[in-house]
């Protein structure tokens, strides 16, 4: 990839604390335009890799160039372009939202109206409100409407939506797909599964300071490759059933025909197509309920690049379906 | 560098508003050093040789009121609420923003000791200050010392809610061994010798050199002496401690 098309360009990145590896030679590029997710536990690295980019920290090794400039240089310019969204963060309680958003924009050369930006992350009956009465998601969208202010090309979100009840979750989601759509290129961290495969259209694996494998979320979870699908149901004696099968048609099949024949029902059936989860699982060495995989998957392409598949508009979540047969 | 400038001022300019809107803030800037002397004033009045120690006193006070408690409370809250850490990744230049922090510390000093001598000349009998240049120049070095000492103890402190405990811990003992209220010439011989170590006393006494007495600045060099070094040992521990980020994380 040349580096006229990538926002961020990451190679070799190192950062120890001490004694302590945090960051241990992980190398990733992200499009201009694209929604890139860092997706691993807590502790995997995320944040300090977040931060390296940003400029608050220096690394330790590697090379790391963002929109052209080494962020550790700490440049106006390359502040100038970038949108920060930091995991928790205060802002001046005795201003309102109206004042914080039109004083951040005159730091900027050339900022986007505060009218519209609060329009943008849902603000706009908030503006007179001082920031000290806003509930917590509110001030998550502030957070956002400040880092959106300044018009910048590239935006980092740092968790956006830890915390957030399901229904805020999914404005955020609404509003980072809104962005993509202006072609902002956002990078975003986060330790929910169905964040990185709802929104990103490239998704890095991180853990312990290493990329475990990167690509698209389809790539790495979803779309065949022989990846099993879970055919999970209750049988006549109560007991959860799960099978593994690439193909989940037959065994349908065979299950449902024995069912019948036997009379019985098959009490909460379900077909889960192969999921990014299940890669994430595999990779990061957790275990979602403790209960034993049938098959071994195929090992996932470890830090692939990125292949040529579309950007990622339908990474819709996994197909579920589930029935009282 | 004349939109760092620019930028600087609207910085100060915020600070000043935010300053007006935070009742805590004004309280203990202005409010709490004016019934002081309002109320100790009061007590003595007649006697205008207590009268001509607690004005001055009270200038000196006030001086590290407005910057040693202002500044070792503010850069702790916007240390541990991330402010600073937010500000960072702005393009607001640092100086512009660490001037305007400053600027602002500096407007409530002078104009608090404007309001202490207005008092003085109006309500306890001292008359317009005898060298005008003495007193800028005790307060400029006030500012300096104990801003820079403010924002060194800042780094000292863990978090918002042990702020007021350990400020006052300094501030309580060195206000009354500095002869802010009295006379200190009747102290403990050792309390003396501390108070004469610290800054307080030095920037009383050259107030008071202004203000009352008109021994002008060549009397007062030595105590121009201690403040300069304090601003030193402050200045250093101030830049070498700086924290952009909050110490729980």
């Amino acid at each position: 990839m040349s580096s006229a098309t990538a926002a961020i360009e990451v190679t070799g990145l190192r950062k120890s604390y001490g004694a302590l590896e945090a960051v241990r030679g992980i190398s990733f590029s992200v499009r201009r335009g694209e929604v890139f997710g860092l997706l691993g536990p807590n502790g995997a690295g995320k944040t300090t890799t977040v931060e390296i980019l940003e400029g608050y920290r220096e690394r330790t090794a590697g090379t790391v160039t963002v929109l052209g400039h080494d962020p550790q240089l700490r440049s106006r310019e390359l502040r100038a372009r970038v949108g920060i969204v930091l995991q928790s963060c205060g802002i001046y309680r005795h201003l309102t939202v109206g004042e914080v958003l039109s004083h951040w924009a005159r730091l900027y050369p050339s900022p986007r109206p505060v009218s519209e930006v609060l329009e943008v992350v849902g603000m706009t009956d908030q503006a007179h409100q001082p920031t000290r009465r806003l509930s917590g998601g509110q001030r998550r969208r502030l957070d956002l409407g400040l880092a959106l202010v300044g018009d910048p090309e590239l935006i980092f979100l740092d968790e956006p939506t830890t915390g957030f009840d399901p229904a805020a979750r999914r404005n955020a989601w609404d509003t980072v797909r809104s962005l993509r759509d202006l072609g902002k290129t956002i990078l975003l961290t986060t330790h929910y599964l169905d964040e990185a495969q709802a929104l990103a259209d490239q998704v890095a694996i991180i853990k312990d300071g290493r990329i475990l494998a990167q690509g698209s979320p389809q790539e790495l979870g979803v779309g065949g490759h022989g990846q099993p699908y879970t055919v999970t149901y209750v049988d006549s004696s109560g007991r959860r059933v799960e099978h593994r099968t690439p193909d989940p048609t037959s065994l349908l099949h065979e299950l449902t025909a024995d069912a019948l024949a036997r009379g019985e029902r098959l009490h909460q059936l379900s077909v889960t197509r192969p999921s990014l989860e299940d890669v994430y699982l595999d990779l990061t060495g957790q275990d979602a309920d403790g209960s034993q995989t049938a098959m071994d998957m195929g090992p996932p392409k470890r830090a692939a690049g990125r292949g040529e598949s579309p950007a990622a508009g339908g990474s819709d979540s996994p197909t579920r379906v589930t029935a009282d047969a | 560098m004349p939109d760092a400038i620019a930028l600087g001022w609207r910085q100060y300019r915020l600070e000043r508003r935010m300053f007006w809107r935070n009742p805590a803030a004004a309280f203990f800037n202005f409010l709490l050093p004016l019934a002081l002397l309002g109320l100790i004033g009061a007590v003595a009045s007649g006697h205008q040789n207590e009268l001509n120690i607690i004005v001055p006193g009270i200038a000196g006070m006030s001086v590290m009121t407005t910057t040693f408690i202002a500044l070792a409370h503010n850069m702790t809250a916007l240390r541990e609420d991330g402010v600073l850490k937010r500000i960072r990744g702005t393009p607001l230049p640092t100086g512009a923003y660490l001037g305007a922090l400053a600027a602002n510390a500096v407007t409530n000093a002078a104009v608090q000791v404007s309001l202490v001598v207005i008092a003085g000349k109006l309500f306890f009998g001292l008359g317009w200050p005898k060298d005008w240049v003495e007193l800028i120049v005790f307060v400029a070095a006030g500012v300096v010392c104990f801003a820079s000492l403010g924002v060194a103890l800042s780094h000292a402190i863990p978090n918002s809610e042990s702020a007021p405990v350990i400020v006052n811990a300094v501030f309580l003992p060195v206000i009354l061994i500095s002869g802010v209220f009295f006379d200190p010439k009747h102290a403990p011989s050792f309390l003396r010798d501390i108070a004469q170590a610290l800054p307080l006393k030095h920037v009383i006494d050259g107030l008071s050199g202004a203000m009352v007495t008109g021994r002008g600045l060549g009397d007062h060099l030595s105590a121009l002496a201690v403040i300069g070094l304090w601003s030193v040992a402050g200045i250093v521990l101030a830049v070498r401690g700086f924290s952009w980020e909050a110490h729980r994380s």
